[in-house]
């Protein structure tokens, strides 16, 4: 047994297995409407931080959805999450190094990712925030395309439709409406798939999220507003976002809001379904709340050990995503010691892969800051394309000439 | 020809039928824009006609109406969104600067924003606060974005419509003080360029460049000068971002002078990037420094004021005097 399944199997009182363990009291926990302040967060659980499979009111209504999850796709999502922590930690070291001016890590948000990017039909539209690496890998993104922007060689750069993954949006809370425009398109389009905006629970403070809430209530659309609440907002904590547990402000709206352990994969993955099954049965948008944990900083600019204490991020990392599918596992044999080393070695191998395609990653041709500005066009750009080409041009004919 | 002679705002309205009629993907949204057919009726009887799918009334959430636009032409449609008066645009400035004028280089091309925004600005009409100003430098400024704003009736019918086919957005301004002048449109002509200057009165003395309401007040003015024996040239610009300084600058190197008008603060407003382009241009054509002709750098005033913020005929004609001074 490893050190780590061995701190996933201490005992603990998470706000969760409390709640499965007797307090299942909310009959309609889905439609989240609780009116007071919850002192314990209402949870839907099926994987308790021990890798325990619960059952229990709370999780009742979503269960069924992960009912068809295999050993094998047990086996796939616990691959999912390996190979995004270590992409992550590939470029946050390779931010450390200077090849990347900046990266925001997922580190402690795999199973929000994973669970809800797994959801997902090819069909359906994913429109991220800046940090959604995982669900990046879940639409078949190539991860070294991620890190063009965060390298400074563009801002985003890869084509949206290619995997319906749009680009990374790093104003705050502002896709949350392209999210819900997107999803009246497709509406309007009667195509049989749905659109899932992620944010975090900074961004709910943001006036565009309500308007993008209330947009989509009036308009009845398919999407899904999926809420990393990772408990910080840089260096602000929630309590200073909120004082509502968040999932709850969806029924101010007109729709249900859930709060989901984010760091249960298998509950993610379930609620995530549930709510892209009713947008695409026409029954509107649900709000998603991933409770979960940011283990790193918000961005490799800043320095969490100013803002939190440590005793906070050591009870989260008993709660780790990854160390409670691999206690399921190994519990349930599921999975040996032989599929874990075979994983080690991939990842492995995709690391050297991403630290080698960043290294060599080309800088933009200079001409490129007057490419696409315009789609059709516009005289100024034109001239200073010229006026800047003969510019450079001018060092050249100088150099000649000695 | 088909020419029929219809107001501003008539033109606008058959402008948006005939784009709602030739292209499924179009789509009107904004606050007030079905039944009532916006507060200036130019999508009047559009709702009734093209049904709700196609006018949007919307929330009264200017940032929500943009981004949703957004949204809806990522997906594939061509968004024209009205913004109900020109100081309502501010709560939407985040979406139009940060995400609709940069989408399609942070995609590298590979999406396009065909999004019209069209908002009725400028003063003269009376209203209170926030209903008469003239925002549109803060949006010429922003790279990715197209500003334009007609002066007659067949300006707005076919430039609306060329903003509507542009795959960029659009930021069009409508003069909300002309909505009612009327003026002949050939509904069957081949239109002339969106972004090109065009002469609106020939002149040999001086040249006044202006846009959207102060095209008429400088027709105006040049009638008045022709009558002291002042030769005045009257360009219409059109289009503030690209501006057609090639245009502008034929007309300069003709008449060795200009000015500049426009309703807006004259701080770092269009006229003071004119005026910059054209001296570094036609410096050994002018005979007098280019001269801007605006509002004043306060607030807009209450509508008691307004006439004497407004440039009107007089301070047009003080400004081309002092030119022809040097």
């Amino acid at each position: 047994m490893t050190v780590e399944s061995t701190a996933a199997r201490k005992p603990r009182r998470s706000s969760g297995t409390k709640r499965a363990a007797g307090a299942a009291s909310a009959a309609k926990p889905a439609a989240a409407t609780a009116q007071t302040h919850d002192a314990v967060p209402q949870l839907v659980q099926l994987l308790t931080p021990e890798g325990d499979r619960v059952e229990n009111a709370d999780n009742a209504e979503f269960a069924p959805f992960v009912a068809d999850i295999t050993t094998e796709d047990l086996r796939g999502l616990y691959r999912d999450m390996v190979m995004t922590r270590r992409f992550d930690g590939e470029a946050t070291a390779l931010q450390r190094q200077g090849e990347l001016g900046l990266w925001a890590s997922l580190l402690g948000q795999e199973a929000a990712q994973i669970g809800s990017g797994r959801a997902l039909n090819d069909e359906d539209y994913v429109f991220p925030t800046y940090r959604e690496h995982g669900v990046a890998w879940c639409r078949g993104v190539d991860p070294t395309n991620l890190l063009g922007m965060f390298r400074g060689v563009n801002h985003g750069g890869w084509d949206p439709n290619t995997n319906n993954f749009h680009l990374y949006t790093i104003v705050i809370g502002s896709q949350t409406l392209h999210a819900t425009g997107y999803a009246m398109g497709v509406a309007k389009d009667g195509a049989d798939s749905a659109v899932i905006a992620y944010f975090g629970d900074g961004a709910s403070s943001q006036g565009d999220v309500m308007e993008a809430f209330n947009f989509s209530a009036v308009y009845n659309s398919p999407v899904v507003f999926f809420c990393q609440n990772n408990q910080w907002a840089i260096s602000e904590p929630t309590e200073r976002q909120m004082r509502v547990p968040l999932y709850q402000r969806a029924q101010g709206f007109g729709f249900p809001g859930v709060r989901v352990d984010g760091n249960d994969v298998l509950a993610c993955l379930a609620v995530t379904r549930w709510a892209l099954d009713r947008a695409r049965r026409g029954e509107g948008p649900t709000l998603v709340e991933a409770f979960t944990y940011r283990m790193g900083a918000h961005t490799t600019s800043d320095d969490p050990t100013k803002y939190r204490r440590d005793e906070e991020t050591a009870a989260w990392e008993a709660k780790d995503p990854i160390l409670r599918l691999k206690a399921h596992l190994l519990a349930t044999g599921g999975a040996d010691e032989a599929f874990f080393a075979e994983l080690e070695t991939e990842s492995e191998a995709m690391g050297k892969r991403v630290r080698e395609a960043v290294r060599s990653m080309p800088d933009p041709d200079t001409m490129a800051i007057f490419e696409n500005v315009y789609a059709d066009g516009h005289a100024l750009v034109d001239e200073e394309r010229a006026q800047f080409a003969a510019y450079l041009a001018s060092f050249e004919s100088a150099e000649e000439g000695h | 020809m088909a020419v029929e002679k219809m107001s501003i705002a008539k033109a606008l309205n058959e402008s948006l039928r005939k784009a709602l009629e030739q292209d499924p993907k179009v789509l009107i949204m904004g606050e007030d824009v079905g039944k009532l057919g916006g507060v200036f009726r130019i999508t009047d009887g559009l709702q009734k006609d093209f049904g709700e799918e196609r006018v949007i009334d919307t929330p009264l959430a200017e940032s929500g109406i943009v981004g949703t636009a957004i949204g809806l032409a990522l997906r594939g449609y061509r968004p024209v969104v009205e913004i109900q008066f020109d100081g309502f645009v501010f709560p939407a400035y985040d979406q139009i600067v940060t995400q609709l004028a940069k989408m399609h280089a942070r995609a590298l091309g590979k999406i396009k924003m065909p999004v019209v925004i069209r908002i009725p600005y400028a003063g003269g009409i009376g209203a209170v606060e926030h209903h008469s100003e003239s925002p549109e430098a803060l949006f010429a400024h922003v790279p990715g974005l197209k500003v334009v704003s007609p002066s007659n009736a067949s300006d707005a019918y076919w430039m609306l419509q060329q903003a509507i086919l542009s795959d960029d957005p659009v930021i069009f301004f409508e003069p909300k003080r002309r909505y009612w002048d009327k003026g002949e449109v050939d509904v069957e002509a081949i239109p002339y360029q969106l972004h090109k200057a065009r002469v609106a009165r020939e002149g040999s003395d001086i040249t006044l460049a202006a846009y959207g309401p102060m095209v008429k007040v400088c027709l105006e003015a040049a009638a008045a000068a022709a009558e002291e024996g002042k030769s005045v040239e009257v360009v219409d610009m059109r289009s503030m971002s690209p501006v057609d300084f090639d245009g502008i600058q034929a007309s300069v190197e003709k008449t060795r002078r200009l000015v500049v008008v426009h309703e807006a603060p004259t701080f770092l407003g269009m006229g003071s990037e004119i005026a910059a382009r054209i001296t570094e241009r036609c410096f050994y054509h002018l005979e007098a420094p280019v001269l801007r002709v605006g509002g004043f750098h306060a607030p807009y005033p209450p509508a008691r004021l307004e006439d004497e913020y407004l440039p009107g005929l007089d301070r047009v004609l003080d400004a081309v005097d002092r030119s022809l001074a040097y």
